[in-house]
């Protein structure tokens, strides 16, 4: 058994992130994530394992030093929340056109504009849509647990390399900020630069004589060849579809109706079920771990089983497209949810299945 | 016999050769511009000290935004105003590296303003090479931040008003100011003069670079004589007359070890 703490989410995310062996954080303070850098720093991992830590002078900047490091072969990851997000899309969009690995968390919070500091989940469209200009997507893996802050660090790394492309993990204030009892999986070390070299032979770590010079740029200006880049970009994203779907089914099997949710809300909605089942109402879940790729071919079928499907999130509805794109529109398909930083309670959204759902 | 060019062409008798560290690709630069003479500069000089396989470049957005083609070392390419953002992130991860950005006004001076001062100001280890000629040239002649008060551009059609556009910065000054800069410098290449006075700048600025004792700075004031609308002697003759007073050339912070 691993090492038990009790942390925040954010220092999960942040103690995960130094023993997975990222190489770098890039990162601007903004709450409710600042904790990520407060605890790097206080952790000096620039002391043990080399792992560069910065603050600097804006998200903006913080991005692209993730795009330098990346494209120098190495695993850079950053944080921020909402409006820091919004500010970070160019890079990330810079960073999907040039196929470079990337680590990005999103404590969301309240919005639009400045909004609030409290959880919000309505950065869905921003985070599954691209976010950024230009035809692209992320990898979005939505923790409902501190312990997955934690957990999901190894699977970003994984699907970063994998695909050569940022990975979002698409978070909000709640995760970020509530503590829970955390099992740490063991240090990995980071690589050395010849591994760096040898995992990653298009890096920019200096033209060595055996080997044309590597070139890290989004830039095309033949639009038949940016066209080609940008259908095996779309190759990319299918094979995500195929091959790393991940969701989480509860009480499914004899459900007549189910909610569909992600992150805090799906932790929420667990309540519900149990409430449900007590009054003898067959209320299933299926909880998205990826929202891209999105649960969709899952959600197709469970469409024979169910009378109808409740998009529950903390948004005015964003992922419910996503839920009714799923299903074609053979069932109904509702959404409920509390926005702009407020939080559904486990009774409202029971309140909502009954009047939603079941009529 | 005909007689082979080896034969005709001796060792002893080159006087100019093509840059070995330049690609073949063909410049995407106007006739007349100074990026051709600069790239070439920063090539002769890593190729000088046997540094291709410990030299990245960046590449801004303008016209030296495929600066990636022409030089035959690993770059790479920036977002707009972002290049010192990733050569800080590559340096420091690549400590025993040379790392510089290769930017222009606009990229340097306006959208990139923040990054480059807060480069400067950490004293990250690497070199930018600043080329200033007072306009964006890739976009077709719009104003810079370093557009001359009076200077006509595509957004200042009756000549820069500073009243509503405010005076050129003069960034390369302002840097000097900066605790992390270690050498800050003002070059041209318009003469052969000036040319080996700005080589010397530039294997400067990677001898310097070697120490990692802050940023090196080196500006070169240039040419756009297409969307300055004149042919190149006319825009060599008129930089020297305006920007040049302007713009002075020179060293503005050399190192303290480095004084005579």
């Amino acid at each position: 058994m691993g090492e038990l703490r009790l942390m925040k989410g954010n220092e999960a995310f942040a103690e995960a992130c130094i023993r997975a062996g990222v190489d770098a954080y890039f990162g601007y303070p903004i709450t409710p994530q600042s904790e990520v850098i407060e605890y790097l720093m206080a952790a000096k991992p620039y002391e043990t394992t080399g792992m560069v830590v910065l603050q600097a002078e804006s998200e903006v900047a913080s991005i692209n030093m993730c795009y330098g490091a990346a494209g120098a072969g190495f695993l850079p990851a950053t944080s921020s929340s909402s409006p820091g997000i919004s500010l970070k899309m160019e890079g990330i969009s810079y960073m999907a056109g040039a196929e470079l690995p990337l680590i990005v968390l999103n404590v969301a919070r309240g919005g639009p504009g400045l909004g609030d500091i409290q959880p919000a989940q309505s950065d869905y469209f921003q985070a599954t849509k691209g976010g950024g200009h230009g035809d692209y997507r992320m990898y979005v893996l939505a923790p409902s647990s501190v312990q997955e802050m934690c957990d999901f660090v190894l699977i970003a790394k994984e699907m970063a390399f994998k695909y050569r492309n940022p990975v979002m993990i698409l978070s909000d204030g709640v995760i970020g900020q509530m503590m829970e009892k955390v099992e740490l999986f063991d240090p990995i070390p980071r690589r050395t630069i010849e591994e760096v070299e040898k995992q990653c032979p298009w890096a920019t770590t200096g033209k060595k004589p055996h080997r044309q010079r590597n070139i890290i740029t989004s830039l095309d200006l033949d639009q038949y060849k940016q066209e080609r880049h940008v259908l095996k970009l779309m190759d990319k994203y299918k094979r995500m579809e195929e091959e790393d779907v991940r969701y989480e089914e509860i009480q499914t099997a004899d459900a007549e109706y189910l909610i569909v949710a992600y992150g805090s809300s799906a932790r929420i909605c667990q309540k519900t079920i149990d409430l449900a089942r007590a009054e003898g109402i067959k209320l299933g879940l299926l909880r998205a771990i990826t929202v891209f790729p999105f649960p969709s071919k899952r959600l197709n079928e469970l469409a024979n089983q169910v009378k109808g499907m409740l998009a529950v999130e903390m948004s005015a509805g964003q992922m419910v497209e996503d839920v009714k794109l799923s299903v074609n529109c053979r069932i109904p398909v509702y959404h409920f949810g509390r926005t702009g930083g407020v939080i559904h309670t486990p009774t409202e959204v029971l309140e909502a299945v009954k009047n939603l759902l079941i009529k | 016999m005909a007689m082979e060019i080896k034969d005709i062409i001796k060792p002893e008798n080159i006087v100019y050769r093509r840059t070995p560290l330049l690609t073949d690709k063909p410049l995407s630069y106007c006739p007349g511009c100074g990026h051709g003479t600069i790239h070439r500069l920063i090539m002769e000089v890593v190729e000088e000290m046997n540094i291709q396989d410990k030299t990245i470049g960046i590449a801004p957005v303008g016209c030296s935004v495929l600066a990636y083609e022409f030089m035959d070392i690993d770059m790479q390419q920036a977002a707009h105003g972002r290049a010192t953002a990733l050569a800080t992130a590559i340096k420091r991860l690549l400590p025993d590296r040379f790392v510089f950005t290769y930017q222009g006004d606009g990229d340097l001076a306006a959208i990139g303003t923040a990054e480059t001062i807060h480069a400067c100001n950490r004293g990250e280890n690497f070199i930018i090479f600043f080329v200033n000629n007072g306009i964006y040239g890739m976009t077709g002649g719009q104003m810079a931040p370093t557009t001359l008060p009076g200077m006509k551009a595509s957004t200042c059609p009756f000549g820069r008003d500073t009243k509503i556009m405010g005076n050129p910065l003069k960034i390369t000054e302002l840097v000097a100011q900066l605790q992390g800069t270690y050498y800050v410098t003002r070059q041209a290449v318009h003469t052969p003069n000036a040319v080996r006075k700005a080589k010397k700048a530039v294997r400067n600025a990677f001898e310097y670079s070697k120490h990692n004792k802050g940023l090196c700075f080196v500006e070169f004031v240039s040419n756009c004589n297409s969307g300055w609308k004149m042919n190149a002697v006319q825009a060599n003759k008129w930089m020297e007359e305006n920007m040049f007073p302007y713009y002075p050339l020179g060293d503005i912070k050399v190192p303290q070890s480095e004084k005579v």
